[in-house]
Order: C-alpha cells, then structure tokens, then sequence
C-alpha cells in the first residue's frame, strides 16, 4: 500500500531524497564524525530547523488542507518540550544528588533522596516538594506516553467542545490564541508545578550519557529530528492523498457539502486536530533537548502566529511548501536577530537588522499574501508541469 | 405507492417571519414532484427542515417505513437515512476532479477511520463510470471540476447525489443559468432518477416544470396553496392571483 503510495506521488520521493542527501552532509561534516566543517552550535539549529519543519507541516494539514486556522499548535509542541524536559532534568538531578549523597557514612533512605532531588529542581520556586504532574518523571517510556497522550488529550478536548459547538473561521482562531495564551500564564505561575517562568533548563544533558560530548549528542538528536520530519511528512502526504484528502479539503472549500454527503464533520476536523497536535507534541519533544531550555514564553500566543506565517509564506496545501517556509523564515530570523546581517548605513539612519527583521517580515508577509498566495511552494508549478 | 416523506403541521418563524405556516406535504416512492412558488413562499426553508440544517418550531417530519422522526438529526445522519440535496448554486468541490467528486459521495462508510484506510475497488470505479456516463460527463472524470462550465456543475453535482443512492433527492432550481440544450438534458436526468426513488425538484420556471410532467405543489406564504397535475394548479383562480397572474402581468 505505501510503496504505491509512493510511486504515485513524485513530490514526496523528492523531498525523501533531498532531505537525506542534506542529512548526509550534515551528518557528514559535523564535528561529531571528524571533520568538524560545520559546528555543533550549527547542527544544533539545523535539528531545531528541523523540528520546526516538522510542526510547520502538521499545521499546513491542520490549516492548508482542512482549512481551521488553529494559532494554538504551539502550545502543543511545547507540552511536549515541558513532557521530555521532566524526565531529562530529573534524571539529571537525581545522577548529581546520588554523587554527593555517595560519600555520606550512612546511606541515604529514598525519601532523602526524593527530597534533595525536589530541592535541586523546585528551589528556585521556594518549594522541594514534588507536585503530582512529576508522578512519572523518574521514567522515560511514560514521560515518553505523555509527550504523545497530553497534546492529544488537550487536542482532542478542546476541539471536541470547539467543532461540536460549530465554532469556525476567525471565532476558532481566537479560541485557540485563548488556550495557547491560558496554558502559557498557567505555566508562568510558580505554584504550577514546572518552576514558574524559569521554566525547565541544562536539558541538553541527557541522563546516563554524562560523559558523551555535546557534538555526538547534537548529531544524534539532528539525525532523529531528520527521521522525524521524514516519517511524519510521509505520514501526513499519505493522509491527504486518498480519499481522506477529498473529505478534509472539501471540508475546508465546502463545510455544508460535506455535511449534506453525510459525513460527520466535526469527527473529521476532531481526527484532523488531534493526529497534527500529537506530531506537533513529538516535534517539540525533539527540539527542547537541542534548544536546552524550555519556559513559558515558548508558548505564548505569539508562537503560533508565526508558524501560520511560516506556512502561508511557504505556501499553503502542499506539505513541501510547509517545509520551505518553516526552514527559510526560521533560518533567516535567527541570522538577523542574532547580528549575522551587516547593518545597513543609510547616511542618516543605520538599519540594524535586530530591530527591523520584525519589519521585513511583516512586509514579506504582506507581499506573499497579496501577490503570491499560493507561497514559495507555488513556484514548483512553474518548474514542473503537471502529470496529466 | 406508500408514503417515503410526510411532513405535517410544520411551522417556522425567523424573527417574527413566518416562513412556513403549518406545511404539510406527503412524498412517495418513486414519485416525481415539482414545488412551485414565488420568492419567499419557503421553499428552502422546507428544504432545511427535511435535511435538518433547521429545525422546525412545530410539527412532524416522519421517515420511511417505521415512520422515524427526522427532527433533532443531524444533516450527516438524515443524508445516511437516503435523502440526498443539490443546492440552488452549484456546490462541487471546485479543487478535485470529477472523478474524486463523485467517489466522495459513493454510499460507503462514513467514518474518518473507514475513509482513512479506504481502498479504491473495481466496484466503485465502475458506480463512478456508470454515474458519468449518466450526467454525461464521462469524459471529464479526470478534469478538475473547478473547469466545468455551469451546466456541468449542476449535472456533477446531481451525479453526486445519485452516487449517494438516496432514496429522496431534493433538487433546488437545477435549470438556473442553463441553456435550453442543458435544460432537456437536466429534466431527462431527473425524469430517469424519479423511476426509481422519489425526486422533489425545487424550481421557479414553469416552462421547466412542464417538461417534468408530474404532480406540482404551489407555496405560497410558507403554505401549500394546491395540489395537482400541472394544468389543474395553473387553473386554479388563487394560484394565478398570487403567482401566476403576477408573473404574467
């Protein structure tokens, strides 16, 4: 069934096939393997880029093709930085609790232990004891379960509430802002059980791999983050292909139809809402490890704006477009915001690109939506023309 | 000839606007039968009623044999009881070809999973090349139907309805905007369908319902005004007052 599949969609033997001879070079020339041509700081954001591909492509099914307007898709990828970011900071508090612990005459009972841990980690939130959401930190397979049952949970509730109350169009993308924006001042809050707006850090360190350096580690999670963005965006190609495709586009051209057809609409956008919300829980699992660190202010409502923007940009209702425009804006931000673009001295006025990249995106913004609406993707039509 | 469709004492009132004054009408099986009335007779709203995009404020809408109540249905379960509907503008989807037109509308399951996992069969490509060659549109299978010119819309989207296998097909003003060509080639299409199941066919143009032949129903303020063969309404002293008489003048 997949290899058929695959045969019949030529766009997606491409991207395959472009994302593994970039996965190579990287790979190839990182300093992990050796030859040390691009550095660990750089593979480190490829693999966010990556993850970031991936959350785009999720949000152009959930956008793109069913058509809701969701600007709440980050707070999902960011409960799963928060669901993976539990275990790796635990994990690596309990390795240095158990260090200094090992020296003491008498051997410390397990409520010592849970304690120090709870005071390494909640001390800065004036607290040491372990709040219930920890109950599972202490094991990677469940924290694991949550990076995949939270999103989906939170999703399938509140788009469960949202479409069986027929809320659509502008309506939806408020509400959606509202459950980004809740969940982030939740979060800012001390007494939320994940250290208030310190958020959760040093997660880079990954238990039990203390003494592996950094340039492995951030190969591996670039390597997993590639396969990732691959499964997923063959995954998603293999959705919109068939019949499954017909239903959720033509309920984005034509909700009414679809209903008189007989379809159940609302089960449909559930479906829709839930499957891209989990991959977008899975991304973020991948990418918090790479940034280091996670905080509330991840998923402020602003996040989720700009990975509509990176979609619309990228061209919306095709996955490769999705991809473009999430690499291309991603990338090009942190070159501008982290002082990479010359400053541009107009005699009277220099343009530092750290305060105007806001500026030029906004235009850009503007300018694809007005004049090429169908993105950066839309350009492969010219290229290529269409099988008849 | 048993009773498909019985709508009795139905009354709905938007903001004061009675829309549908105590309506009652029986639709067999098969049956063919034109609803005529000028704008704003209820028509659509009787329409919305049957497939359940409103809901009434009093009376009974029965179903079928066990006389099932269609109220408090969703549009989705009471197009799965078997009663298709074509919209006044045609409503395809303009971005899939015809052939993915019609295979979305094919009676299978409707679940999400079902669709997910659904396999194309030999069965259901040859439904789809029977239900072209019935609207005539079987060389446009592999257009996008965004391409169709208006006539052809209207015959895909009454081919999605057939593709559907209702039992009642509720057909709002299909000749709208055709030529007289395309007009012949829609009452043919109907007249073939009503053999077989029943067809309410919605429409403002009386030469078009005499081209259909069949038993007419006039509304008029959100009543029925008369019933009868064509020639018999059209007789009717009231009906020419309110309806014919204007359109004439």
């Amino acid at each position: 069934m997949t290899q058929g599949f695959l045969v019949t969609n030529r766009s997606v033997r491409w991207f395959l096939f472009t994302l593994a001879l970039f996965t190579a070079v990287i790979a190839f020339g990182s300093e992990a393997s050796g030859t040390g041509i691009f550095s660990t700081s750089l593979v480190k954001t490829l693999g966010k880029t990556l993850c970031l591909c991936l959350i785009a492509v999720a949000m152009d099914v959930v956008w793109g093709y069913c058509g809701i307007l969701s600007l709440g898709h980050f707070a999902f990828f960011g409960i799963g930085g928060y669901a993976i970011g539990m275990w790796l900071m635990y994990g690596r508090t309990e390795g240095i609790v158990m260090t200094s612990l090992a020296n003491q005459t008498i051997p410390p009972t397990p409520q010592e232990v849970s304690d120090a841990i709870g005071g390494q980690i909640f001390g800065v939130v004036g607290s040491s004891e372990f709040p219930l959401i920890w109950s599972f930190a202490h094991s990677l397979p469940l924290q694991l379960l949550m990076v995949v049952l939270v999103p989906g949970l939170l999703a399938l509730v509140f788009g469960w509430l949202a479409f069986r109350s027929r809320v659509t169009g502008v309506y939806l993308s408020i509400l959606t802002q509202a459950m980004t924006l809740a969940l982030s001042l939740y979060l800012f809050q001390n007494d939320s059980g994940l250290r208030g707006n310190n958020g959760l850090s040093g997660l880079q360190n990954i238990p039990g791999f203390e003494q592996t350096s950094q340039a492995t580690i951030s190969l591996v999670f670039f390597l997993a983050s590639a396969a990732a963005l691959a499964l997923g965006y063959v995954l998603f190609a293999w959705v919109v292909a068939g019949k499954m495709g017909s239903v959720i586009m033509g309920i984005r051209d034509n909700e009414a139809r679809v209903r008189f057809l007989g379809y159940r609409v609302e089960g449909y956008k559930l479906f829709v809402f839930t499957l891209t919300a989990i991959v977008s829980g899975i991304a973020g699992a991948l990418y918090y490890p790479q940034a280091g660190i996670i905080n509330p202010a991840e998923i402020a409502p602003i996040a989720s704006i700009y990975l509509a923007v990176w979609v619309a940009i990228g061209g919306r209702g095709r996955l490769y477009g999705a991809v473009i425009g999430a690499a291309l804006v991603s990338l090009l931000s942190s070159w501008f915001t982290g002082g990479g673009a010359p400053d541009v001295n107009l005699g009277l006025y220099r343009i530092q690109w750290t305060d105007w990249w806001l500026v030029l995106l906004g235009l850009s913004f503007v300018c694809v939506t007005l004049f090429f609406p169908k993105g950066i993707g839309g350009l492969f039509d010219y290229l290529v023309r269409k099988p008849s | 000839m048993t009773s498909l469709l019985e709508v009795s004492g139905v009354s709905k009132t938007f903001d004061g606007f009675r829309a549908i004054n105590d309506l009652s009408i029986q639709i067999s099986e098969p049956e063919l039968r034109a609803i005529i009335g000028p704008n704003g007779a209820g028509k659509t709203t009787f329409m919305d009623i049957v497939t359940g995009k409103t809901r009434p404020d009093e009376g009974r809408v029965l179903w079928g044999e066990k006389n099932e109540s269609l109220l408090g249905l969703s549009e989705a379960e009471i197009a799965n009881r078997g009663i298709g509907r074509k919209f006044q503008k045609p409503t395809v989807f303009e971005d899939q070809t015809v052939r993915q037109n019609l295979a979305m509308a094919l009676k299978n399951p409707r679940g999400p999973f079902a669709v997910l996992f659904h396999r194309k069969t030999p069965q259901g490509a040859q439904r789809i090349e029977e239900i072209a060659a019935e609207i005539g549109l079987t060389d446009q299978l592999t257009r996008t139907s965004g391409e169709l010119s208006h006539g052809q819309k209207q015959w895909l989207e009454i081919g999605m309805l057939l593709a559907q296998d209702p039992r009642l097909l509720l057909v709002d003003e299909p000749a709208a905007g055709m030529t007289a060509e395309e007009r012949e080639k829609t009452t043919d299409i109907l007249r073939r369908a009503a053999q077989t199941r029943a067809v309410v066919v919605v429409e403002h143009d009386m030469e078009f319902v005499r081209r259909l032949d069949c038993k007419v129903t006039v509304l008029h303020e959100g009543h029925v005004l008369a019933e009868g063969p064509l020639d018999h309404v059209t007789s009717d002293p009231t009906v020419i007052d309110v309806y014919l008489g204007r359109s004439d003048a």
